[in-house]
């Protein structure tokens, strides 16, 4: 008794360590002091060795050289900085990081450059006006850049692109609802088929036509047979696409569709294909895109000309890529101005055509557009408008309710 | 609405109590007449595209037999092309194509490989769709202006880099290059123009973008699962990468580097446009004037008479074939490996 008088029972607390001054939390994202310097000093530390190297010790020339040999003693120098104060895992894991980066970056350029080099060569040929309104008809090599134009190429392309993509679209897009409709052995083959043709060489397609429409047909050097040499390559192209597309549908969409008793067709046509829309667009854009771009088939199949043809059932049909081809070969740097320029013309198109494909397609399946959600809140409030009609109906005839 | 949902729901309720369990049913559907004509009109469109493949390698093959029945067996070992005279084979032209497509795997499988491995793994996920269009647009890029680049200014560039491979490898027969002097003061740039080496540098350009698509499509695959418990077990990112992503794509990788080799097998203008022709086996990467399948057929076409079309379309059905072997072996793969499992539904 005395005890509990003496000591009323406590809850001891432990003194709490006084908490460490100047603990921080540890960064574990985000860019850090020592990576900077690590990889600026790495960089600095290549850049003037290889300029030793190049101007007093080694006779090393060549800018290409140059580049890559700083390249490999930035990726030794770094490892060597990372590893002074890092463990050899996190040192692998920082130079890994590193040749991902700079491998990726390589690619990049490639491309820009490519890109950019093609229209700082064509411009020449692009500043003139009349580039894009006249042909080649009148117009030698030694021509200069003010008189003669392209147009003969982009009639003929347009041309044989419209009936590629004619004979192409329905035929990939109905393979591709064939292939993921009506699974079992035959689709599965084709399947195989298709995607082993997407890398058919694009001179075989042209070889193919030559030997049916021309040889056997007698349908001659035209733009027919060139739209279809293009849509013999095309094909596989947007079916493959279109077929991977349809497979992103949800499946719980076109099962709701059965389950409300819609037939198979109703299924495809409402449900599967309005839900896929924008990829498929960009299956179409693709396919499209390759067509322009392609030049054996044209050159086996459409002939050479300098005029305007607007018929393409008769007569040789110019398109861009061949005549880029064929006035690159040529000496007189007025006749290769030409080229880059229908090369950069080429190009223009089918960064046109990826762009419209970013804008329409680049959604996932089921993913709508503004307007499309406002157009399908609208069909809502009329349905639902709809049912508080039949309701109302319904309540006025009570014989039938319940 | 109410009406109508219990007079559905009714009857097999009722069925199902009078007779106990339920009898097996049959789950075969019977289609409605509009069904089966949806069908037969997909499955035509089907077995058209079928026929049309089919007909590519068929008709190539009906084209080349007047060629074929002349050369015999001759035309495979037969290095020169005169097919209007004397003889004409593609023993030349086949090591050629194989040559250049090989250098293009080369330069560009670890160029794909480190950009598929920067978008999937390493971009921010801000610009990763962006990129992926980049790929995309490296595709569609026609490959008439990459040929323009590589004619006009790779092939300048690559000689120093070219002559500087021959100086100090040319102890590797690949490597070498016959009729200069090592070390050389003198300019004998035009010896490394137009070899198999620059056409493969170019022709790689085209092959990175179908690798790399496949190659980031089997990495963003990789289950986030496994991704996190090698986070878990202390890995860092290149340790989780190799112990995660990497063998989950292995197949995949495989597969894609092979559609690459289909595609670098059969593109034609860049190559046509870089190569000086030759006709007989140059087995030296580096030396100017080699030739390949589709470049042949190109170049040869303008002036073929129709014996000589018979050839140049016995030399594509080579090629078709060639192709057709490659990208089924790499569709095989890229279905059977762990990543590709889902694409084959």
């Amino acid at each position: 008794m005395t005890t509990l008088d003496k000591a009323p029972p406590r809850t001891t607390v432990p003194s709490r360590p006084e908490a460490r001054r100047g603990q921080q939390p540890r960064q574990i994202a985000g860019i850090r002091l020592p990576d900077v310097l690590a990889v600026g000093g790495a960089l600095a530390a290549a850049l003037t060795t290889t300029g030793l190297l190049w101007t007093q010790l080694a006779p090393f020339t060549g800018i290409i050289g140059y580049v890559a040999l700083t390249w490999c003693l930035f990726v030794l120098f770094y490892a060597v900085l990372v590893s002074l104060d890092q463990n050899r895992t996190t040192m692998r894991d920082r130079v890994a990081s590193v040749v991902v980066h700079s491998l990726g970056a390589l690619v990049a350029l490639a491309l820009a450059y490519v890109i950019v080099y093609t229209f700082y060569r064509g411009w020449n040929a692009l500043k003139h006006a009349n580039f894009y309104t006249h042909d080649l008809s009148r117009t030698g090599p030694l021509d200069p850049l003010t008189k003669g134009g392209l147009i003969h190429a982009v009639v003929g392309t347009l041309w044989e692109v419209g009936i590629a993509m004619a004979i192409a679209i329905p035929l990939g897009l109905l393979t591709a609802v064939f292939l993921h409709e009506v699974p079992g052995r035959l689709s599965r083959f084709v399947r195989t088929v298709v995607n082993a043709m997407t890398a058919l060489p694009d001179i075989l397609a042209g070889l193919f036509i030559y030997a049916t429409l021309i040889l056997i047909f007698g349908v001659g050097f035209s733009g027919v047979a060139a739209g279809c040499a293009l849509a013999v390559t095309a094909l596989p192209i947007v079916c493959r696409a279109a077929d991977v597309v349809l497979r992103l549908v949800p499946g719980g969409l076109t099962e709701a569709s059965y389950a409300l008793g819609s037939a198979q067709w109703r299924t495809v046509l409402h449900v599967t294909l309005p839900t896929a829309r924008s990829g498929l667009a960009t299956a179409v854009i693709l396919g499209t895109a390759r067509a322009i771009g392609e030049t054996a088939p044209v050159l086996v199949c459409a002939g050479v000309t300098g005029y305007v043809n607007a018929n393409p059932l008769h007569g040789p049909m110019m398109s861009l890529p061949l005549l880029a081809y064929i006035s690159v070969q040529s000496p007189e740097p007025n006749e290769i101005a030409r080229g880059f320029g229908a090369a950069a013309t080429l190009l223009v198109l089918v960064l046109l055509l990826f762009a419209i494909a970013r804008v329409i397609g680049g959604r996932g399946p089921g993913q709508l557009t503004a307007g499309q959600l406002r157009r399908r809140a609208a069909r809502s409030r009329r349905d639902l408008a709809r049912f508080a009609r039949l309701d109302a109906e319904a309540a006025g005839y009570p014989g039938e309710g319940s | 609405m109410v009406t109508r949902d219990s007079s559905v729901d009714e009857e097999p309720t009722s069925e199902f109590h009078a007779q106990g369990p339920p009898a097996r049913r049959n789950l075969t559907a019977r289609l409605s007449p509009s069904d089966l004509a949806f069908r037969g009109i997909a499955r035509s469109g089907g077995v058209l595209v079928l026929i049309l493949m089919v007909g590519v390698g068929s008709f190539l093959a009906y084209r080349a037999g007047q060629a074929l029945h002349k050369a015999g067996w001759s035309f495979l070992p037969t290095q020169a092309w005169n097919p209007d005279g004397g003889g004409f084979g593609i023993a030349a032209v086949l090591v050629g194509t194989i040559l250049i497509a090989l250098v293009a795997i080369v330069v560009a499988v670890p160029l794909a490989l480190g950009a598929a491995l920067y978008i999937s793994e390493y971009a921010p996920r801000r610009i990763q769709r962006g990129l992926v269009s980049l790929i995309d647009l490296m595709a569609a890029v026609p490959s008439i202006v990459y040929g323009l680049w590589g004619f006009f200014f790779l092939e300048w560039r690559m000689t120093s880099l070219s002559r500087w491979i021959n100086d100090w490898f040319f102890w590797i027969p690949l490597f070498k290059v016959n009729g200069v002097d090592r070390h050389s003061t003198q300019p004998t740039a035009t010896f490394y123009t137009s070899s198999t080496f620059i056409a493969g540098v170019v022709v790689a350009l085209m092959v990175i973008p179908i690798a790399c698509s496949i190659m980031r499509e089997a990495f963003s695959q990789a289950p986030v699962s496994e991704r996190e418990g090698a986070y878990a077990l202390g890995a860092t990112r290149w340790g989780m990468i190799r112990a995660v992503v990497l063998p989950f794509a292995k197949g995949a990788m495989i597969g894609g580097t092979m559609l690459g080799l289909g595609r670098a097998l059969g593109e034609t203008i860049a190559v046509a446009l870089i190569i000086s022709p030759v006709f007989v086996i140059q087995p030296h990467i580096l030396q100017s004037g080699t030739s390949s399948i589709s470049s042949l057929i190109a170049l040869k076409w303008p002036e073929a008479t129709p014996f000589g079309v018979s050839a140049l379309m016995a030399a594509g059905l080579a090629l078709f074939a060639l192709t057709l072997v490659v990208n089924y072996l790499a569709a095989i793969i890229v279905s059977r490996s762990r990543s590709g499992a889902a694409s084959e539904a």
